[in-house]
């Protein structure tokens, strides 16, 4: 009846974890028990969970991507901690085989739970402004994306109260994946959390590809969109063409699980190179599909604070272009080591490194913006500066491990370790909360707390330098990734240096949480009136802050990069227009969050083998879409009274506040 | 072609519904939407077919292609589903008559063909299987049966589509929607039919022949 579900899946035994759970299923209550007191349930389901409004996915996105930072953290620290006290001569406070759970839980949480969310929810809030329109081309499809993403982060976060995690590390190479050496449901809950919510990522995809292609503004040719909206182009690009993959690699790993075929095991013909190069032929673009849009961030940021256009825009585009398509041919710098030979091994290297030549424009593109520019130094500014500096460490270090020679030494050590967390903390998490102080203003409608956020970034980098430059020097000792005991003591030292950076970035996170609670607590005093609140340069900022739902009462018409900036000079933004039309919008709909509760409930019952109850998720999966397709009741006309009446509002506040030309 | 899809007149007609101004054209962005879906199955199949090249192989003293493959009777079910692909054609055709039972007759004689190739492979399968060469005798044959077997559960759900859509149409009639509908499905279906013929060709054809 349960399958292989029983009470012994509760791990009792673990205080550590039956704390997080116990933490968890409090913080649940709460929230229960407050959305019960205040009556607030029907206001949830209509307002948020229904809706298709991309500016609301968008928000539920980072709200969820930011609680899984929080956890993803949490494991990290924890690792920091236990590593320093297990190089002391202790034994730490981590058993094995639930630290094994934690790297790979560290691993999948920071990448698909915490940067993709991220990702996709600035997208969400900014691209169909950045173009002028609306909605994004499947309002629907966006909805189910967003649901069926929660629901890869609900399984990951049952798996720590019911079950286990997979012990494999993040990517989960068999055969240690493979049923005879992981035989608990651990790699079966990584499956099942990757390919659900792969699913919605593969349709954000699609939905923002055609979004960005065919839904701009009257007027706005490709080189004049905005950076970001070029950066997000070409990310939904790697997506549409490596996500399939990732779907069709991991089926396979299920297949050798649930059916016992041969395609990774050890006998019977399978090859478990095989996995390792699909799994990189999606992993790599994966990388890109992560730093592209934090590019995309920092162009827009460094041409706004800095007051000037951006140096050499089309430079930039074709570079993004550049490595969007490089990103395709370097996967197997992740295993030199496989014996591929020494001509493979060199074309894989020096595709690697040729991907530092579009990077390094970049780099001088931004740099050449802010020569001679008018820098303000506002939060987002401060990110972009420490990205500059430590992005590029992170690059020079991931030329030296292009090199094949050099990769031998230092594969799987923790310089490796050191090299991508370097990237991705250095270029993806400080472009992503740069991109969340920019907008914040916009998607809110007040401005953050600065002097928290400048806090937040020097604690951030600090931090980061504490916490990762030892492990360079210890790859180059020779220690190795994911030792958990009998860690040589000579490295303690330097392990209690990376432990120190961690709680530094901890105080950094701390800093960032304050300033989300102050700026709410002072929002009155920091209303964005005029929907510019720093002088924009993009379309975003010609409407008000936040967006009316339909985001333009009246769709811009776009004459030249950077739009808004040019209206700005001709005067002829901020003009009311003399009368307005009907709008055509998409109406909400429960099909999203409906389809994704069965798609859970499928996925929990393939995890434990309770095959009725994955046919009854599967049935309820496909009856619910069918049934939605029979609703054609999917759009209304929003009536001209109700536009007037909140542009009137709009620019009367605008009116009040004087606006903003530039300054 | 793809230019050319989005300038038939299914996807007009989907634009022409919609008259005011600043709406964006739904039906026209649903077919370019599905196309480019496509293109992300397509890299699925890629994939598949790679994964079978690199262990076709590897047979682990079980049988080979050879040994197993009828071609007779894979050259039917070929058949029936180029013959299913025509009969779509002629569906899309009556569609643009605006003949509703002549489309409606199509579309059913179509899901019969589809329902025949799919009843001949999971007779295959079962026969295979029957014979103690399933999906875990060898990496070969795992490989075969993913490759095949992801085929024919795509045709499964064009079949269950193609049911629906019957459903709809008779329930609201020749709608631009439903325009919009049969062109996606026409597209998938069609589309199954290529990756059909690389089955043919890479697994069948070429592990047969000398």
């Amino acid at each position: 009846m349960f399958g292989k579900l029983t009470l012994e899946a509760i791990p009792y035994h673990e205080p550590i974890i039956m704390g997080a759970v116990g933490a968890m299923i409090l913080g649940g209550l709460a929230l229960f028990a407050a959305l019960t007191y205040f009556g607030k349930w029907k206001w949830l389901w209509t307002e948020w969970l229904t809706s298709v409004d991309h500016k609301k996915i968008g928000v539920m996105y980072i709200i969820v991507a930011m609680l899984m930072l929080l956890r993803g953290f949490a494991d990290a620290i924890m690792m920091r901690m236990h590593m320093a006290a297990a190089s002391a001569g202790t034994e730490g406070f981590l058993p094995p085989h639930h630290y094994d759970q934690i790297f790979t839980a560290h691993g999948v949480i920071m990448i698909f739970f915490m940067a993709m969310p991220f990702m996709v929810g600035l997208m969400n809030i900014v691209v169909p402004l950045q173009i002028g329109a609306r909605d994004v081309a499947y309002p629907f499809l966006n909805s189910l994306s967003f649901w069926l993403f929660v629901v890869g982060v609900a399984l990951m976060n049952i798996s720590l109260g019911v079950g286990e995690f997979a012990q494999t590390g993040w990517l989960a190479y068999p055969p240690l994946s493979g049923k005879q050496f992981s035989p608990g449901v651990g790699v079966d809950y990584w499956i099942w959390s990757l390919q659900i919510s792969g699913i919605g990522t593969l349709l954000t995809g699609v939905n923002f590809f055609a979004t960005i292609l065919k839904m701009r503004a009257p007027g706005m040719k490709m080189m004049q969109m905005p950076v970001f909206t070029w950066t997000a182009l070409c990310t939904n690009v790697l997506i549409i063409i490596s996500f399939p993959i990732l779907t069709a690699t991991v089926a396979l790993l299920t297949m050798d699980r649930y059916l016992g075929t041969h395609f990774f095991t050890n006998e019977m013909g399978g090859n478990q190179m095989m996995y390792v190069n699909l799994i990189w032929a999606w992993g790599h673009p994966e990388v890109y599909i992560l730093i592209l849009p934090a590019f995309g961030i920092f162009s827009e940021v460094v041409a706004t604070f800095c007051k000037k256009r951006l140096f050499g825009y089309t430079s930039l585009v074709w570079a993004t272009a550049a490595i969007t398509i490089l990103s395709f041919i370097v996967w197997l710098h992740h295993f030199f080591t496989m014996g591929a030979g020494a001509n493979v091994n060199a074309f894989f290297g020096i595709a690697t490194m040729i991907i530092s030549i579009p990077t390094g424009v970049k780099i001088f593109n931004w740099l050449f913006t802010m020569y001679r520019g008018r820098i303000q130094f506002s939060v987002p500014i401060l990110w972009t500066l420490g990205f500059l500096v430590t992005f590029s460490i992170g690059g020079m270090t991931g030329v030296l491990l292009a090199v094949p020679g050099a990769d031998f030494v230092l594969h799987n050590s923790l310089f490796l370790i050191a090299h991508f967390h370097n990237v991705i903390i250095g270029g993806v998490v400080f472009g992503y909360l740069a991109g969340f102080n920019y907008w914040f203003p916009k998607a809110f409608g007040f401005t953050l707390n600065e002097r928290l956020g400048r806090y937040s970034f020097w604690f951030w980098i600090t931090g980061f330098f504490f916490a990762f430059v030892p492990l360079y020097i210890l790859g180059f000792m020779g220690m190795t990734r994911r030792v958990s005991n009998q860690i040589d003591p000579q490295y303690h030292l330097l392990l209690a240096i990376a432990a120190g950076g961690a709680v530094l970035i901890l105080i950094g996170i701390i800093c960032q949480l304050l300033q989300l609670a102050v700026s709410i607590r002072d929002r009155e005093k920091n209303r964005d009136l005029t929907g510019d609140p720093w002088g924009g340069r993009t379309l975003e900022w010609s409407t008000s802050s936040p967006p009316p739902f339909y985001n333009f009462a009246k769709l811009p018409e776009v004459k030249d990069r950077d739009a808004f900036w040019a209206a700005k000079e001709d005067g002829s933004a901020f003009q009311q227009p003399a009368h307005y039309a009907p709008i055509h919008m998409p109406k909400n709909t429960s099909a999203g969050i409906i389809i994704s509760a069965f798609s859970l409930v499928m996925g929990f019952a393939l995890v434990w083998h309770i095959w009725w109850l994955a046919i009854v998720g599967l049935v309820g999966m496909i009856a619910t879409y069918i049934k939605h397709t029979f609703n054609d009741d999917v759009d209304y006309y929003v009536p001209v009274e109700v536009v007037e009446r909140t542009e009137n509002e709009h620019f009367a506040a605008i009116a009040k506040a004087g606006v903003n030309h530039g300054r | 072609m793809a230019a050319e899809i989005l300038h038939h007149p299914a996807a007009q007609a989907a634009h022409a519904e919609h008259h005011t101004e600043h709406h964006h054209d739904a039906g026209g962005n649903a077919i370019f939407g599905f196309w480019i879906y496509l293109m992300n199955d397509c890299i699925l199949f890629a994939t598949l077919f790679a994964t079978y090249a690199v262990l076709a192989g590897n047979i682990a003293d079980g049988p080979s292609a050879k040994e197993i493959f009828e071609l007779p009777y894979v050259l039917v079910e070929t058949f029936l589903l180029l013959f299913s692909s025509v009969t779509y054609g002629f569906a899309m055709l009556a569609f643009y008559k605006q003949q509703k039972q002549a489309l409606l007759g199509w579309l059913a004689i179509t899901f019969v063909f589809g329902l025949g190739f799919i009843g001949m492979e999971i007779n295959e399968f079962a026969h295979l299987i029957g014979e103690g060469f399933g999906p875990d005798r060898s990496a070969f044959l795992s490989a075969f049966f993913t490759l095949v077997g992801t085929h024919g559960l795509h045709v499964l759900s064009g079949l269950i589509w193609m049911a629906v859509l019957m459903i709809q149409l008779v329930k609201n009639g020749l709608t631009a929607k439903n325009g919009t509908r049969l062109m996606c499905l026409s597209l998938f279906w069609h589309f199954l039919d290529l990756i059909w013929i690389c089955v043919f060709t890479v697994v069948y054809l070429m592990g047969v022949l000398p």
